[in-house]
């Protein structure tokens, strides 16, 4: 049995970096190459002569002038005030399944033969990137039950936009395009369930949930009707709350004429144990970044999988990837004549694709459904835990389970000590784990923390967590100034001035930007 | 930095009645019979927590107060000298005393009045002082039903703190509600609107600014403008009700309406502000047959869309707009704050507000509703 440890005595490396831009002396170089030698001049001639005068530069690039160690320096100190994968128990981020993900996939993805493959080769030279590109289609149809995938969308919301544009061509070859202007979403669906959708020109009716926390299926039926486009749909939902009546949300949007989304991207918890076309969802799509098992902790790159229905496939991104039957050689089909057209360069990311699959295969049909299981398992563990803390609860659907998050409210705390969750997700920083995921916005449950213990996370871990944060309560009550304050060990301290980012001339998100509001430009 | 002047106002028998279950402390006789029941005064120390938060800050804040338990006595504790303003015997004071107190604060133009009480206490403020000056509650009364208060009384001197060292800039309008006590007593809850007073804005340490704070209320009520400004129609008649948001709307779409009171436009062209039931039933009745429209809001933290603070707006007037012709606007913030509670009316009337239940879109941006149940 491995230990529990919390480390009471962490502490960050706290660098004082300078930005690169202010290491910069002028002169210093990183690499300096060697001149080209006479033959090679004479063979190629002026190089920059070819070039237009409309895109020549004026003058240099205004880049930093850095040797090469201390680059290497200045980026490993950066990556030292990172809590960043695999340092910890990174559950912390509820909804974003931060899992282990497997070292011999970056080998594969690092492997020449597949890293130096240029997406404008022709086809018939990168036989395997394609192939696998169309079995991993065919394991995400097995998992859903839809009949075909797009692996190009970069993300969850790409794909949510990808399946909205999908819908409004649907609506549009039926004459109804002007009609069905609404999407339906609920309260604890992502927010790209509204946003991606307002995005591809929809008008956004989104669902309170009931006072027990499940969304309401009588606010569906008073809203759907002529104008209702589509409903998109997060099942389970951020409170980790599966919704029973999904099936009759289903039918009463089909009925009414309107098409099915269901985001799935708290569908780890759902592998091999329930398929989202069975509830007759007509769309539906994972986040190979989080449930398959690829590194997306500095946000990306990810790949939205989406599925939809036969019915619906005509309109899916060109180009798909399609096997010649007679001579089971892959190709790219550019020829789509009624597709929404292309969503992303090339291939999308083939590597996150390459590494879902090596994931997948690896795990086989029992290795997903267990990843399901554990994560369930998991998260219910870490619930018997942390409900025994003074202060906590889990709002909503009392007397049930959750599956694989919760939502918790530290409400009671707060009122109790004036300790709020932005404190004390601060404080969890000074034990060396991450800081946590509160909720999206608005909050409707009041002080809320998301947590999310993946199917990698060990016992030791969990109970490392959970005692985290009960040490963390007992502060609020002990030294709420403390708390509030925090952190303390970490490589940052508390922002002191909150409102200064509601003031566009306060911040600044390029160091140019930042020189010129500082006056400095 | 030019020194600031603060306003101190406590009253000292300000949730007095809470822990004999008495449900408030309005009203002389109420008072005796909860010192009777062994009641303490709380909001002394509850003042004096707060004050604490300021301590540090001596050479830079002026406080101004009243003699006794109303001031003096618990800026002295937590190691302050304040100016008294006036004399009072501070076994007997009244909301009076807590009127003047404002006033003469107002007048002597403070940066900020810091109040310790309760409902009751912040109605007093808001009749002597108005919207003008800004204003924070330290929570020390029974009833918080008021949008005006600090989290709890350290919070809240935190915020006073960062408001005098110009740290915190921005205000809001937060809504002054009341409940009738007698009627709370006989288990009856009657809330009512009173008005708002100017607050500092930081969301995390005043009560009902609970929901999270990405979007700003100014981005929120932007976004429902340009809405209403892209549908609304020239020949249609507009109610548009009372409230910190309605008037947000009212301002940014140039009509020059009031904040508590019902206003009229033909499409964004004031007709007549703060009217009458009668002048609004006058007004449909010379429009005839042509389309007319309310917009209303939700008053934060309760829920009430009709019979709170817009009684004007009656259930003949809704009868005659009809229900399809009810526009409701909010801030999702708000609507989340409401923790899954419907949204509320009490016309007066029990077959318009049964006309009224169900469900309704609330608009919460451009192109953006919220679906919520509505109760009576």
């Amino acid at each position: 049995m491995a230990i529990t440890k919390v480390r009471k005595n962490y502490h960050q490396a706290r660098w004082d970096e300078p930005m690169i831009f202010e290491l910069s002396t002028p002169g210093v170089r990183g690499i300096i190459p060697p001149a080209p030698e006479a033959e090679i001049v004479a063979a190629v001639g002026d190089v920059a002569g070819g070039l237009p005068e409309g895109i020549r530069r004026s003058a240099a690039p205004a880049l930093p002038e850095v040797d090469q160690k201390h680059v290497l320096a200045h980026y490993l100190h950066l990556a030292q005030e990172t809590l960043g994968s695999n340092l910890h128990a990174d559950m912390s981020q509820g909804t974003c399944t931060m899992k282990y993900n497997p070292r011999v996939n970056e080998d594969l993805a690092a492997d020449p033969r597949f890293a130096h493959v240029h997406p404008w080769q022709d086809d018939d030279t990168m036989q395997g990137i394609l192939q696998i590109y169309y079995e991993f289609e065919q394991i995400m149809k097995a998992v859903s039950g839809m009949d075909r995938f797009t692996l190009q969308p970069g993300g969850g919301a790409h794909a949510v936009f990808t399946a909205a544009s999908m819908i409004r061509a649907y609506h549009r070859d039926r004459g109804e395009a002007e009609q069905r202007n609404e999407v339906i979403t609920t309260m604890f669906s992502h927010p790209c369930d509204a946003a991606s959708p307002a995005t591809a020109g929809f008008k956004i009716v989104t669902l309170m949930p009931k006072e027990d926390g499940y969304p309401d299926l009588d606010a569906l039926k008073a809203v759907v009707g002529p104008h209702t486009a589509a409903i998109h749909i997060t099942n389970p939902e951020d409170t980790g709350i599966y919704n029973p009546l999904i099936e009759e949300f289903v039918k009463v949007v089909r009925d009414a004429g309107g098409v099915c989304f269901n985001d799935q991207a708290n569908g780890n918890v759902l592998l091999g144990i329930a398929r989202t076309r069975d509830a007759g969802f007509d769309f539906c799509h994972y986040n190979l970044h989080k449930t398959f098992a690829v590194p997306h902790g500095g946000s990306g790159p990810g790949t939205g999988a989406m599925g939809c229905r036969e019915e619906f496939a005509k309109y899916l991104p060109y180009p798909t990837v399609e096997q010649d039957e007679g001579s089971g050689r892959y190709y790219l089909d550019f020829d789509r004549p009624e597709s929404v057209g292309k969503i992303k360069g090339f291939l999308g990311s083939a590597g996150v694709v390459l590494r879902s699959y090596a994931w997948a295969v690896m795990m086989g049909p029992k290795g997903l459904r267990e990843t399901a299981e554990m994560s369930a398992l998991n998260n219910n563990y870490f619930m018997e835990l942390v409900k025994r803390i003074p202060g906590i609860t889990a709002p909503y659907a009392e007397g049930h389970r959750r599956l694989e998050e919760c939502r918790w409210s530290w409400q009671e705390l707060t009122e109790e000590t004036g300790v709020g969750t932005d404190d004390i997700l601060r404080r969890v920083g000074d034990f060396g784990l991450q800081h946590y995921w509160s909720s999206h916005h608005p909050w409707v449950v009041p002080e809320p923390m998301t947590i999310e213990p993946c199917e990698t996370f060990s016992k030791e871990d969990i109970e490392e967590y959970a005692a985290v944060l009960a040490q963390i309560a007992e502060e609020a009550h002990t030294d709420p100034e403390m708390v509030k304050l925090a952190p303390h060990k970490c490589a940052v301290r508390k922002r002191a001035a909150e409102e200064e980012l509601d003031d566009p001339t306060k911040w600044a998100t390029t160091w140019r930007a930042y020189k010129r509001k500082q006056g400095m430009a | 930095m030019a020194v600031k002047k603060v306003g101190l106002i406590v009253n000292p028998i300000a949730g007095m009645g809470g822990r004999c279950g008495l449900k408030g402390t309005d009203g002389a006789e109420i008072l005796a019979r909860a010192c009777e029941l062994g009641a303490v005064a709380e909001a002394p120390a509850r003042a004096e927590l707060a004050l604490s938060r300021l301590v540090g800050l001596e050479d830079r804040i002026k406080i101004l107060t009243v003699s006794g338990l109303m001031g003096e006595a618990e800026a002295r504790e937590a190691g302050l000298q304040p100016t008294v303003l006036f004399t009072t015997d501070c076994d007997t004071t009244t909301g009076e005393h807590t009127r003047r107190a404002a006033r003469e604060m107002a007048a002597a133009g403070v940066d900020l009045i810091l109040f310790a009480g309760g409902d009751g206490t912040a109605r007093d403020v808001y009749a002597a002082a108005g919207t003008d000056t800004v204003c924070l509650g330290v929570p020390a009364g029974c009833k918080i039903h008021s949008g005006v208060y600090g989290i709890n009384p350290r919070n809240a001197g935190d915020l006073a703190a960062l408001f005098l060292q110009g740290k915190v800039t921005k205000v809001k309008q937060a809504e002054v509600m009341d409940i009738d006590e007698e009627a709370f007593r006989e288990g009856r809850v009657s809330a009512e609107l009173y008005g708002y007073l100017t607050v500092p804005q930081d969301e995390a340490r005043v009560q009902g600014g609970k929901a999270g704070r990405t979007q700003s209320d100014e981005n929120a009520l932007d976004a429902i403008s340009y809405y209403l400004m892209d549908t609304m129609n020239a020949d249609t008649l507009y109610i548009l009700g009372t409230g910190g948001t309605v008037f947000g709307v009212k301002r940014r779409l140039g009509i020059a309406g009031t904040l508590l009171g019902v206003d009229v436009t033909n499409g964004r062209e004031l007709v007549a502000a703060d009217v009458t039931e009668r002048q609004l039933l006058d007004l449909l009745d010379q429009k005839g047959g042509a389309k007319a429209k309310i917009v209303v809001t939700v008053i934060g933290g309760q829920g009430y869309i009709f019979g709170r603070g817009n009684q004007q707006i009656s259930p003949r007037v809704i009868e005659r707009v009809g229900r399809d012709d009810i526009i409701v606007i909010a801030t999702k913030q708000k609507l989340a704050a409401l923790g899954g509670k419907p949204l509320l009316v009490d016309t007066g009337s029990e077959e318009v507000n049964t006309m009224l239940t169900g469900y309704m879109r609330v608009v919460t941006g451009y192109n953006e509703q919220i679906v919520a149940r509505v109760s009576s």
